[in-house]
């Protein structure tokens, strides 16, 4: 079958103040039509940057993003990027701020009416539809972020990237948002990257978690597919052993394992390696918690991988 | 969910009420009307107190009483200036009335009247000559603004020009400019007064630089995440400044913009008196030349004139500002 979505051999170098700072280093990563992944990994190890470079808006150095067999060279509404901070213009309405994507994407395709249509059907999938007069300063943090979604959503992306889009807000305003996102996407049926560091949100929504080394030249450390039955209940999986696990996995990997895949263990070889037992990891979890805040690569964790 | 979120809607909290009993407060309005009036009471005080102790060789320094009298003075000049032109068209007219009744074919002309402009006509005269000063600096110093915002190598290339030239004074300027106009402008029946372009062009120079800094500041501070939603948009560049940089931008633009007219309106007085362009600066010019015993008085008016008008101005670019402004949370002042 034809991935959907490919990004092979990605690396990045960033010129900071003429000296060279290599962020990323071949990153491979192969997503199917409908998918939902997730990226999890230690804060600067890189997330945004490779979300970045498949939205077009940074270049990688090395490597490419290919998307329906196109290479991706420029930032465009077929990839559109759910930003932390939501984004709005602050001086449009919520409704022009859905307006301005969906003129722009569907200036031609589209009648005015129904444009107008579109814009009120993407706000009432996220509940915005009662406040589409308001400006962003008059609503909620929670709002502003189902806006951002809906504006997104309005624009038809191929992909849809997100970038920890709901880590501003209240663990209940979050779960309603992952609810909804979960719908949406059942209905929808996009793709998507999610950038997360809630390893619950990462579990509950995905179907492949994604889990980054640390930087500099940080790489994909392991893959771990998620094969929860959908839907989802988020108050039946609190119990489920298989969520329990994976969840274990995901946290594991996160503090015993946050170093560099040993040896030329990299992007593709990490998504065929199997996920080891997690009993022989029990120590290296409690080992390792010291070592977590520990910036250098050969932090006393790494020795475990 | 949708039960918590319009909940969560009806919870922003209303104070339309309560800002409107506060603005009944009688403390506050003791800070808003007598503070003021206070303040201008002791200053007039203190002005009447030192000017009686100045002698100066024109007589004594004016007062606020003898100011007084000067204003009143000016009005009635200007009243009889008026009533004169009234009366010099109305013989006009009766004159040419007379004409053609004798002869229909005859030739009549019409005679515009040139009395000595008042204290008010060049008041009007000033403010016409910094709007278009204004006017230009502005129709550069924006879209050049903008463009050294979105640019790095435009700022780079325009920034040594920029600095070289924002500290020069206007009076150096001035000869350039009057050299330049009469060598260029020279066409029949001009539409403006050579004087008239003298005095605007030297305002639009010095008043260009502050809207083009604070435009490009403005510009170059949007947030980089809007930026990036722009861009993935794709908005074309008309678009992208039309719906996003214009917008984001705006309160720097008008910092910029009350600045520049606040600069327009020093820089006009003086050049006005160089240049002898008609206005409030000539009109200061031609008294002190004048030196008769209500001079000093009279430049007072003037300086009092020019303060108020420059006040005005601001106040009047506040209002604009407010207008405009998408963040009415902003605390303008
Ligand atoms: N434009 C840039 N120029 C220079 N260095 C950059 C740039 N963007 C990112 N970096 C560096 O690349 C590394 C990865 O940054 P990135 O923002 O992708 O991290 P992240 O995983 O998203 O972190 P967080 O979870 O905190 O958001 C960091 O060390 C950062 O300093
Ligand atoms: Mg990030």
């Amino acid at each position: 079958m034809i991935n959907y979505l490919e990004l092979s051999g990605v690396g990045i170098e960033f010129d900071t103040n003429g000296s060279k700072f290599r962020a990323l280093q071949n990153v491979n990563l192969k997503l199917d039509k409908g998918e939902f992944v997730s990226l999890i990994g230690h804060s600067g190890c890189g997330k945004s940057t490779v979300l970045n470079i498949v939205a077009g808006l940074y270049r990688a150095t090395e490597g490419g993003v290919i998307l329906e067999g196109k290479e991706v060279l420029d930032p465009g509404p077929d990839r559109a990027v759910v930003f932390q901070n939501h984004s709005l213009m602050p001086w449009l309405s919520v409704y022009d701020n859905v307006a301005l994507a969906v003129d722009q994407v569907f200036r031609r395709s589209k009648s005015r009416a129904e444009r107008r249509d579109w814009i009120e059907h993407n706000l009432a999938l996220v509940n915005m539809d009662h406040a589409m007069d308001k400006l962003p300063s008059e609503i909620s943090g929670g709002m502003k972020q189902r806006v951002g979604i809906a504006r997104c959503l309005a624009m038809q992306p191929k992909v849809l990237l997100m970038d920890e889009p709901f880590g501003a807000l209240d663990a209940l305003t979050r779960a309603q948002l992952q609810d909804s996102l979960m719908q949406i996407q059942a209905e929808l049926g996009n793709t998507v990257i999610m950038i997360t560091h809630d390893v619950d949100e990462a579990v509950l929504l995905s179907d492949r978690i994604v889990m980054m080394s640390n930087g500099p030249a940080a790489t994909i450390g392991d893959i771990l597919p998620v094969g929860l039955a959908r839907p989802r209940d988020r108050l039946a999986l609190a119990e489920d052993p298989e969520f329990v696990h994976l969840r274990q996995q995901v946290l594991e990997f996160l503090y015993a394992k946050h170093g560099h895949p040993a040896g030329t263990q990299a992007g593709n070889q990490a998504e065929a390696a199997a996920v080891s037992p997690a009993g022989t990891r029990l120590a290296a979890v409690a080992k390792s918690d010291a070592a977590v805040d520990s910036p250098e690569p050969g932090a006393p964790g790494t020795a475990a991988a | 969910m949708s039960d918590t979120l319009s909940n969560a809607a009806a919870a922003i909290p209303d104070h339309r009420l309560e800002r409107i009993l506060a603005g009944f407060n009688p403390g506050k309005l003791a800070s808003a009307l007598i503070l003021p009036t206070l303040g201008i009471l002791v200053f007039l005080l203190a002005w009447h107190l030192s000017a009686s102790r100045i002698e100066t060789s024109l007589g004594q320094f004016p007062g606020p009483v003898q100011v007084w009298e000067q204003v009143q003075n000016l009005a009635a000049e200007h009243r009889r200036e008026r009533d004169k032109e009234a009366a010099f068209n109305e013989r006009q007219q009766q004159r040419n009335a007379r004409k053609l009744a004798a002869n229909p074919e005859a030739e009549v002309k019409w005679r515009s009247y040139t009395g000595k402009p008042t204290f008010f006509d060049q008041i009007v005269t000033s403010l016409l000559t910094v709007g278009a000063g204004f006017l230009i600096a502005n129709l550069i110093a924006i879209p050049l603004g903008v463009l050294c915002g979105l640019s790095a190598s435009m700022y780079k290339a325009v920034n040594p020009v920029i600095q070289v030239f924002k500290p020069v004074s206007p009076l150096a300027w001035l000869p350039l400019v009057t050299m330049v106009v009469s060598a260029t402008y020279s066409v029949e029946d001009p539409m403006f007064d050579k004087a008239f372009l003298n005095s605007a062009i030297t305002v639009a120079l010095c008043c260009l630089w502050p809207t083009l800094i604070n435009t490009t500041v403005g510009v170059t501070g949007i947030d980089r995440d809007l930026v990036n939603v722009s861009r993935v948009m794709a908005l074309s560049p008309l678009t992208h400044i039309h719906k996003i940089v214009l917008p984001a931008a705006t309160p720097m633009i008008f910092t910029g913009l009350r600045l520049s007219l606040a600069t327009g309106w020093m820089v006009l007085i003086a050049a006005e008196m160089l240049a002898q362009n008609p206005g409030l600066g000539k009109f200061v010019w031609d008294e002190f030349q004048n030196g008769s015993s209500n001079s000093l008085g009279r430049i007072m008016v003037a300086v009092l004139a020019i303060g108020l008008i420059g006040f005005m101005l601001d106040k009047l670019m506040l209002a604009l500002q407010k207008r405009v402004s998408w963040d009415k949370q902003a605390v303008l002042r």
